[in-house]
C-alpha cells in the first residue's frame, strides 16, 4: 500500500528543480535568472537564436559550467534531492555517467575517436564495474542494433563512421546505463536532412519506450515541435516565454517568439 | 445534466508584435457551459472565433482575460492556472481534439497515429492496434493504407484518420473542429454515428460543423460565437429546439 502511494507520488514530483540560475561572461552573454522544472518522462525544448544563452544555460544544468548564482537541486533514482553544485566533483562526474546523459552537438566532443565503436559503448558499463568481455560485447551489439548502427562497425574507430553514425553512437553510448536525464545540444546540427529525419524518429522512439526525461537545446523550431512537450524561449541570455510546446509555437505571446515562428519556412 | 466545461468573461485579443502592435480583437466576455451527453455547437461567421474558442478550450491558445474551467478527475480545473504538467494530464484523460486540419508528425504509419492516444494511456499493443483497426474500417480506409504514413493520403482520408485518432480514446470531452469537411455523405454519416454513439456515452461534445445536414442531426444546443454579426440563427435555433 505504500509503495504505491511513493510511486504516485513521485510521478508528480519534479526531477530536476532550478532557482535563479545565472551564469554570465559578461554583460546579456550567458543565462540569468533561470527558473523552471523538469519532470520524469518529460521533453523540454529551450529555443532560441545564437547568442540567446542556450548552451551556457545546458552546461550550467549537466555540472559541466558552475553558475554565479542560483541552485540545481536533482532528484536521484533513490528519490533523494541533491543540491548538484555542493556535490564534490567526483560524485557529479559519477551522475554524468550513470543517471545522466549529454549528447553533444559535435559527436566528437562526446566520443572517444582513439577508440573502436563498441568500446565507446563499453566504457560506461566499465567505469560503473562491469568488467566481463562478452557481457560488455554483447552488450554494445545490442545497442549497435537499437541505434540502427550497422554492427560489422563494432570494431572500428568512429574516425572512420559518418556523421549521423558518429551520432547515433554517441546516444548509444549515452543509453547503455539507462539513465533518467539526457541533455542534448543541437543533436541534428549539421546533418543531412534524410539522415535528420531518422535521428529524430529514433531519439523520438528511444524517449518513449524508456521513459527518458531530456532537455533539448535547438534553435529549430520544428524540431522542437517534434520532440519536446514544453518550451523555453531565450534572448539574451533570459526566459521570455514558456509553456506547452503547441500553444507556444501557435499562440506565441512574446515579440520574440512571434518574430521566431513568423521567421520559418515551416513552423 | 452534468455541467463539463464553464467558461466565464472569456476574451481573446491578439496582439502583433511584429505588425505594428495591431491588435486583433476576437470576442470579448464570453459565457459558455457544455454539458455532458449534449453536443454544443459553435456558430458564427467565418473569422468570428470559433476555432479560437475550440483551441482555447484545448489550451492551445492562452485567453487574454477571462476563465476556463474544466472537469478533470471528479474536480473543477481553471486552464489558464494549470501548470504544463497539469495540462498534459487534462489532455491525456479528460478532453480529445479533432483539428480543422491532420498535422502529424511525418514518417509514422496511420495505425500508430490512431492507436497513440490509447498507447499514451499504457494500453497494451495488441488492444490498441485492435481498437485502432475497427475504427479505421469503419472510417473506410483501406487496409492497404494501415502501414503508410498518412502525409501523402487524399483530404478527405487524412480527415478520417485525424477523426480515428479523436475518438479512439474514451475522453470524457470532445472538440471537434470541422470533423466532415472534406467528406462526402456516407463518411459524414459514420462521423454523426460515431458523435451520437460518444453522446449515449455521456461525453460532452463541442464542434464546429459547416455542414447544415450534419448539425441538424447532432446539435443540442447552438452557442453564437459573436452575436453582433447577425444570420440567419432564429432559423436555425427554432429548428434545433423543434
Amino acid at each position: 500500500m505504500n509503495e504505491t502511494l511513493t510511486q504516485s507520488s513521485t510521478q508528480n514530483e519534479p526531477l530536476l528543480d532550478v532557482k535563479q540560475l545565472t551564469k554570465l561572461y559578461s554583460a546579456g552573454k550567458g543565462c540569468i535568472d533561470i527558473n523552471f522544472d523538469l519532470y520524469p518522462g518529460e521533453v523540454l525544448g529551450i529555443v532560441g537564436e545564437s547568442g540567446s544563452g542556450k548552451s551556457t544555460l545546458l552546461n550550467t544544468l549537466s555540472a559541466r559550467l558552475p553558475p554565479d548564482q542560483g541552485s540545481i537541486n536533482y532528484r536521484q533514482a533513490n528519490g533523494d534531492w541533491i543540491n548538484l553544485y555542493q556535490l564534490p566533483e567526483a560524485q557529479q562526474r559519477h551522475l554524468q555517467r550513470t543517471e545522466w546523459g549529454i549528447v553533444h552537438q559535435h559527436a566528437r566532443d562526446g566520443l572517444r575517436m582513439g577508440v573502436s565503436g563498441g568500446a565507446n559503448i563499453g566504457e560506461r558499463l566499465m567505469a560503473t564495474g562491469n568488467r566481463h568481455y562478452g557481457d560488455l560485447r554483447a552488450t554494445a551489439l545490442r545497442w549497435m542494433k537499437d541505434v540502427e548502427l550497422d554492427v560489422s562497425r563494432i570494431d572500428d574507430k568512429p574516425t572512420t563512421y559518418s556523421g549521423g553514425m558518429q551520432q547515433r553512437l554517441q546516444i548509444a553510448r549515452n543509453l547503455v546505463t539507462h539513465p533518467r536525464l539526457i541533455f542534448m545540444d543541437e543533436p541534428t546540427g549539421g546533418l543531412d536532412v534524410s539522415v535528420q529525419a531518422r535521428l529524430l524518429d529514433l531519439l523520438r522512439n528511444l524517449v518513449t519506450e524508456m521513459g527518458l526525461a531530456v532537455i533539448i537545446v535547438t534553435h529549430d523550431l520544428a524540431v522542437a515541435r517534434l520532440l519536446a512537450q514544453r518550451l523555453i524561449v531565450m534572448r539574451q541570455g533570459r526566459i521570455v516565454e514558456t509553456g506547452l510546446t503547441d500553444q507556444v509555437l501557435d499562440d506565441p505571446q512574446h515579440p520574440y517568439t512571434q518574430l521566431l515562428v513568423s521567421s520559418v519556412l515551416t513552423p | 445534466m452534468q455541467a463539463m466545461i464553464k467558461v466565464r468573461g472569456l476574451t481573446k485579443r491578439f496582439t502583433l508584435h511584429n505588425q505594428g502592435g495591431v491588435v486583433i480583437n476576437v470576442f470579448d466576455g464570453i459565457d459558455f457551459t457544455a454539458n455532458a451527453g449534449q453536443c454544443s455547437v459553435l456558430y458564427g461567421e467565418s473569422g468570428s472565433g470559433k476555432s479560437t474558442l475550440l483551441r482555447s478550450l484545448y489550451a492551445n491558445y492562452l485567453p487574454t482575460s477571462g476563465d476556463i474551467f474544466v472537469r478533470h478527475r471528479n474536480e473543477w480545473i481553471e486552464l489558464t492556472g494549470s501548470n504544463g504538467q497539469k495540462l498534459l494530464e487534462i489532455r491525456r484523460e479528460s478532453i480529445g481534439y479533432v483539428s480543422q486540419f491532420l498535422r502529424v508528425i511525418p514518417r509514422v504509419s496511420t495505425l500508430d497515429v490512431v492507436k497513440q492516444p490509447l498507447k499514451e494511456r499504457g494500453i497494451c499493443d495488441a488492444d490498441a492496434t485492435e481498437q485502432a483497426s475497427l475504427l479505421l474500417q469503419r472510417l473506410h480506409i483501406s487496409e492497404r493504407l494501415w502501414a503508410l504514413p498518412p502525409g501523402t493520403f487524399s483530404g478527405g482520408e487524412q480527415q478520417r484518420v485525424n477523426i480515428a485518432r479523436g475518438f479512439i480514446a474514451d475522453y470524457p470531452i470532445l472538440l471537434l473542429d470541422e470533423p466532415t469537411a472534406s467528406l462526402d455523405k456516407g463518411n459524414s454519416r459514420v462521423v454523426v454515428e460515431l458523435i451520437r454513439e460518444a453522446l449515449a456515452r455521456d461525453v460532452a461534445i463541442v464542434g464546429i460543423f459547416h455542414d447544415v445536414d450534419v448539425r441538424e442531426a447532432v446539435a443540442d444546443t447552438i452557442f453564437h460565437v459573436n452575436p453582433h454579426i447577425k444570420s440567419s440563427i432564429d432559423n436555425l435555433q427554432k429548428r434545433v429546439q423543434a
